[in-house]
């Protein structure tokens, strides 16, 4: 039964044996250093940010690069990378959500109502906000899935549909107002307030205060006490996210899931699940946003993340993550949102119209597109 | 062949699709270490069959034995887990990643205590190196993406994960109808090889020539029933070739295109 040469059969016979000597393939020529760097998604984020470094290093009053300044430029960062992240896992995962902005603002209204209304303790009313989220991404994830309507309608439709029910329901809650306040108040203080608003690291910043090693006031305290909670935030769902991505079952299944879902399902990956997944997770990490700003104002209203969504989808494909899905990476987003948040910042340290944010906003977001096209092309080979 | 029940058996099958009548009747058996291609014209319900065997779909009626016991798979995970591996013409890998995480696609071995499990990408690495290195292929940088390799690599790629993860019998759904004459041996070759491991293999094309390389016995479909099962001493190539094409109009074509069809 091994005899398979026939006359037409244009295969040799095989010497029995595991191995067949693989011969180097002349055609190949050897991955450059430059092609491997190349390959990382999350290349053009860096570059930008480099870019967008040195332009406000040349334009930009000196103050801005102050630790001072750059804590200006982290907070806004953060609570748009915090979404960017999501977002760009959601895109790698083959699917868009563009509800998370009213998803802020709905998060902010349920956790205010919760803490004003009910008078839950902030550590309840902060895991019953993460509850909500977490089903109405489940739900939006389910209507994508079982519909099979693209996720862009669908999230459209909750973009809508969130951000009128926050404001209807601020109405209900307030009696007729778009703004919801002492929340701060009901919140208390304690170990979880400090977790989720205030400063961080305010020890070691007395330290190097006192050590000279940044600013202080002439009565000892330093110009700038900590770290804004926001940004540890950011930093750690950050690693958490391209540690997951890059090393677990669950960050192969979500490049398979976006990459060729019906590949997929055929290997035994489930991607219905990891999709659903996915938009729970963008749902939260909308709640974390809202749940992080709400305390740190203290009060919440309509117009909490307004046009977030589109923000973070950019910051994510400024990262690298493809539109179509099935690449991108963490870490770009994450660089997308600090070249947001300096340019958003930075602007106002220069003498040009901050307006021109806008502009910029375009201009890279189309930057962006056209080189992670390239880059693809680069990637996979194609011609 | 020395085994007493065959590795998959499948009688009668019939599957209905709402008023479309795919499979009227099909059965098919496949042992160890044989090659069973399977042939038929489009529309013969070559796709519906494998689909089935897969566990994609559900037969209507007929009994399906894998190893001689009964089986119903409700999923392709099913499919899987009773070493039926399926690899699709086009839907086998995934581009823009790398070799390493496609070969371990939906399988990956992880290590770790739970909730810092991860997967163990030097052991992967290495692994599909070894792999591919096993059936002639090259791979400098298990890292560059399944995009850079070429259609019969893709294949061989995929037909080693299935081999790697314990497959017992392997269906290939027209693996050569996309390549050049190159690639084709290529996958042809190993397909050979796959065989001499004992695994089952059920070959679906519609190339008699590519059939005829590396087949044991033969099925022809058609319209949705098994016109015959034929092993390589019973049938030569041109009979199959008609059986499969429906017989007469083809060979008075053939005759008027000189014999090369």
């Amino acid at each position: 039964m091994t005899d398979v040469s026939h006359s037409t059969a244009p295969v040799a016979p095989v010497p029995p044996g595991p191995t067949a000597t693989p011969t180097r393939d002349e055609r190949l020529k050897d991955v450059s250093l430059l092609t491997k760097i190349m390959r990382r998604p999350e290349l053009g984020a860096l570059a930008g940010l480099v870019l967008v470094t040195i332009f406000f290093l040349w334009t930009a009053d000196s103050s801005m690069f102050t630790l001072a300044g750059i804590m200006n430029i982290l907070t806004p960062a953060s609570q748009l990378g915090i979404l960017a992240i999501a977002a760009a896992l959601l895109m790698i995962g083959g699917e868009f959500d563009l509800s998370i902005g009213s998803m802020v603002a709905f998060a902010g209204l349920v956790f205010g109502s919760f803490l004003t209304l009910t008078g839950w303790p902030l550590l309840l009313a902060i895991a019953a906000t993460f509850v909500v989220a977490a089903l109405l991404g489940c739900l939006n994830g389910q209507l994508v899935i079982r519909t099979r309507l693209p996720s862009f309608i669908v999230t459209l439709a909750f973009l809508f549909i969130l951000r009128g029910l926050s404001l209807v329901g601020l109405k209900w809650a307030t009696g007729g107002s778009t703004q919801m306040r002492g929340i701060g108040d009901s919140a208390g203080e304690g170990i979880i307030r400090g977790i989720f608003s205030g400063n961080a690291l305010e020890g070691p910043f007395r330290w190097l205060a006192a050590h000279d090693v940044i600013g202080k006031f002439p009565n000892g305290t330093p110009t700038v006490t900590g770290v804004p909670v926001s940004i540890i935030w950011f930093v750690l769902f950050a690693i958490l996210a391209t540690w997951i991505l890059l090393r677990t079952r669950a960050g192969n299944w979500i490049f398979a899931s976006g990459g060729d879902p019906n590949a997929a399902r055929n290997s035994g990956v489930p991607v219905d699940r990891v999709k659903t997944g996915l938009f729970m997770l963008t749902a939260c990490a909308a709640a974390l946003v809202a749940i992080l700003t709400v305390l740190d104002a203290g009060s919440t209203d309509s117009r909490r993340g307004f046009q977030k969504e589109f923000e973070a989808i950019i910051a994510a494909v400024i990262g690298g993550c493809l539109l179509t899905g099935g690449y991108g990476s963490a870490i770009g987003a994450f660089f997308g949102a600090i070249i947001f948040g300096m340019v958003s910042i930075g602007l106002t340290y220069t003498r040009f119209d901050s307006d021109w944010f806008q502009v910029f906003l375009g201009a890279m977001l189309l930057l962006a597109v056209l080189f992670n096209n390239f880059i693809r092309r680069k990637v996979t080979g194609e011609r | 062949m020395t085994s007493t029940a065959p590795l998959i058996d499948i009688r009668n099958v019939v599957k209905h699709f709402g008023s479309v009548i795919a499979l009227s009747g099909v059965s098919l058996t496949v042992g160890r270490g044989e090659v069973m291609c399977l042939l038929g014209d489009n529309g013969a319900g070559k796709s519906t069959l494998i689909k089935t065997l897969a566990g994609v779909h559900r037969p209507t009626s007929g009994e399906f034995l894998v190893d001689g016991q009964h089986v119903a798979f409700t999923s392709p995970r099913d499919a899987l887990d009773a070493g039926i591996a399926t690899v699709y013409q086009d839907l086998a890998m995934i581009p823009l990643m790398s070799v390493t995480r496609n070969f371990f696609m939906g399988r990956e071995p992880r290590k770790g205590v739970w909730p810092l499990r991860f997967i163990d990408f030097d052991h992967c690495n290495e692994v599909t190196r070894e792999e591919m290195h096993r059936i002639g292929i090259d791979v400098r940088d298990p890292n560059q993406a399944v995009g850079t390799l070429s259609g019969g690599e893709r294949q061989c790629v995929a037909i080693a994960r299935a081999v790697y993860f314990g497959a017992k019998v392997l269906i290939l759904d027209e693996p050569t109808s996309a390549l050049g004459v190159a690639q084709t041996s290529m996958v042809l070759k190993y397909i050979h090889q796959v065989r001499q491991k004992g695994l089952g293999v059920i070959f679906i094309t519609h190339n008699v020539r590519h059939a005829y390389a590396v087949g044991d016995r033969f099925t022809v479909l058609n319209r949705g029933r098994t016109l015959g099962t034929f092993t390589k001493s019973e049938i030569q190539i041109d009979e199959l070739q008609n059986l499969m094409a429906g017989g007469k109009e083809l060979q008075s074509l053939s005759v008027e295109l000189g014999g090369m069809v």
